[in-house]
């Protein structure tokens, strides 16, 4: 390591040696460094998969604009639109299809008493051109009363119900005072509004929902013609619609706009926010300990270099070679028990908690980053190795 | 001035400001001889390491001219002095070794204030340095795992490897036994009549007075005597 690094710098490895010289210290900060990441990489997990799981519905639908009311602030919320809206966005130049949306929040209890909550979206089962590719093909099956697609990765829902339905063995289950059967499968993941998604018909979904009306959808989704742009029509149904409570927007913004209040303006989003701020607070200040300590301890050796007619940008560039040093070794063993504990995170609560490369890469620069940060910090000790007080 | 080295002319020198300013040094003109060994003697408080450090350029020349190498120093700026040390060698009492750092690196890092340069030529340089001073099995030596004058010579191993034109040495024997502190007071002695580099050293080691060739006293910040041998 010694030599690659003589071979990097053109120069003896000082930082890299002083560093190392000390080796349970050395340990020591690269395990401060390594629980930084960790701490990192577990609040940008958790709101990875925050993030995931507030957009994972609209993976499910093939629309292009989406129609809601002012009141719901993402696509789950509780928020109502007249269905009378559709047959006005119908009318719009540019609009070739509409269909009501119904979402709902499905509490059930299994026979061993635990409790699940489904996500539930009743669809016009009719047009199964407004969902994705994989689940259009199944649609046809929940004409049937009180029938249900089961997400897959419903979290609490025993394994062998998942594998049966897989089978086409048919899962029937109370909820409400209504029975409803699960006839198949489709695959989202548990997030952190629900355990699990659903999807039936919303003839089933007002049954199973009977304060529900299908005058009052929560979400009008429109499909647009070929070769017209989606912000055209928006703005054409911008202008034919009643302003009043109404939000017409593109199915990309209405995600990003999800993705935006959920961060910023639920407490989930700002906890976790949080969380990255203080884990980069918690390893400036480990960088910097370490750093403004090992130039302290070497004040003398710094003094007897400055003697000898070393400039400046030599130290800096000693702090500089520690601090990437500390941000290399510490990000390495905290990307890997990072993504352990992911591992075990996902298994335990079927979060979809996923180390991206986008993510890696984001936290070792910020880790650099922070680390150089707080090394130009200690360097200011620098000034206090003053060589004529070597003699 | 003279082509001297080193000279000083009406050289004081101040420590503090207002009614905690002392003076340090008075009214000192020297020029000190290419190639000469030049010991500055006098008890603590005298002012020699004083002059020492401001010959050095370790400290900013305020009054009087110190003139180092051809340069003024009293106004020079930072790169000028920075420039300076370089062509300088620095041996000091505590030895200030890295304790990271070998032997042979802590040696080479007197050749690389000047710049990239050949590895494998600075590390030959180095062990050569090294073994003169009998150091030749303790190269890979951490400071941790050297005796006292073992220190000192990879130290002086250290000033001296970049063939400096001047050498600053405070106690430089201090930590030495009889034999190795004339083995290297010798060193410096030949390397002046050999290359020129001259030797300015302050100590109290009565063994080597006999082989300076110039002994300058202080007292009380004044010379008080000045004995060409």
């Amino acid at each position: 390591m010694s030599r690659l690094l003589t071979l990097l710098f053109g120069r003896l490895p000082i930082g890299w040696l002083q560093l190392t010289h000390s080796r349970g210290r050395f340990f020591a900060a690269v395990a401060g460094v390594a629980f930084a990441n960790l701490l990192v990489f577990m609040q940008l997990g958790i709101m990875g998969a925050l993030n995931g799981s507030t957009v994972a519905p609209y993976a499910m639908l093939n629309a292009d604009i989406i129609l809601s009311s002012e009141d719901g602030n993402t696509l789950t919320d509780d928020g109502h639109i007249a269905r009378a809206r559709m047959y006005q966005a119908l009318g719009v130049a540019g609009v070739i299809d509409a269909t009501p949306l119904f979402v709902g929040n499905l509490p059930f209890t299994l026979e061993d008493g635990s409790a699940v909550s489904l996500l539930s979206f009743g669809v016009d089962v009719t047009k199964p051109q407004f969902s994705t590719p994989a689940i259009a093909p199944k649609l046809g099956q929940l004409t049937l009363e009180s029938t249900a697609l089961l997400d897959e990765g419903t979290r609490g829902m025993p394994a062998e119900v998942i594998d049966d339905l897989m089978d086409g063995v048919r899962f029937e289950f109370e909820t409400g005072g209504n029975t409803l059967t699960a006839i198949g499968t489709m695959e989202v993941g548990g997030g952190f509004l629900a355990d699990g998604m659903m999807i039936m018909s919303d003839q089933t979904f007002l049954r199973v929902f009977p304060s529900r009306t299908s005058g009052a959808p929560n979400h009008i989704l429109v499909r647009t013609a070929d070769g017209v742009a989606v912000e055209t029509v928006v703005a054409r149904l911008k202008d034919a619609l009643p302003s009043g409570n109404l939000r017409i927007q593109s199915m990309e913004a209405s995600a990003a706009n999800d993705l935006a209040y959920m961060a910023t303006e639920r407490p989930t989003g700002i906890i976790f926010g949080f969380g990255v701020f203080m884990g980069i607070l918690v390893g400036l200040v480990i960088v910097y300990q370490v750093l403004s300590t090992d130039v302290a301890d070497h004040l003398r050796e710094y003094a007897t270099f400055k003697a000898m007619g070393y400039g400046q940008p030599f130290f800096l560039g000693i702090v500089f070679e520690e601090a990437i040093v500390l941000a290399v070794f510490g990000f390495i063993p905290g990307f890997f028990v990072s993504m352990g504990l992911y591992a075990g995170l996902v298994s335990v609560t079927g979060l979809p908690v996923e180390m991206d490369a986008s993510r890696a890469i984001l936290v070792f620069l910020g880790t650099l980053a922070a680390c150089s940060l707080s090394g130009a910090i200690a360097t200011r000790r620098l000034a206090n190795a003053d060589p004529a007080e070597l003699f | 001035m003279s082509d001297a080295p080193i000279t000083t002319r009406n050289l004081d020198h101040f420590f503090g400001t207002g009614d905690a300013r002392k003076q340090a040094i008075f009214d000192i003109n020297l020029d000190i001889a290419r190639g000469s060994l030049t010991i500055l003697m006098g008890p603590s408080g005298s002012g020699k390491t004083t002059l020492l450090t401001l010959i050095g350029c370790l400290r900013d020349v305020k009054d009087g001219q110190v003139r180092v190498l051809g340069h003024e120093l009293n106004g020079a700026s930072e790169a000028v002095l920075v420039g300076l040390r370089r062509r300088l060698g620095f041996i000091f009492q505590a030895h200030n070794l890295h304790e990271s750092l070998t032997a042979t690196q802590n040696v080479t890092m007197g050749l690389q204030v000047h710049g990239r340069g050949d590895a494998v030529k600075q590390r030959k340089a180095a062990h050569h340095v090294l073994d003169l001073l009998g150091l030749a099995d303790r190269r890979d030596y951490l400071p941790g795992n050297l005796s006292g004058g073992q220190k000192q010579r990879v130290a002086v191993a250290r000033a001296l490897v970049s063939n400096p034109e001047i050498i600053l040495a405070d106690e430089p024997t201090a930590a030495l036994d009889k034999e190795s502190g004339h083995t290297v007071v010798q060193m410096l002695k030949s390397l002046g009549k050999a290359r020129g580099i001259t030797t300015v050293m302050v100590t109290h080691d009565p063994r080597i007075l006999e082989m300076a060739d110039r002994i300058i006293t202080l007292e009380d910040g004044r010379i008080i005597s000045d004995e060409l041998k």
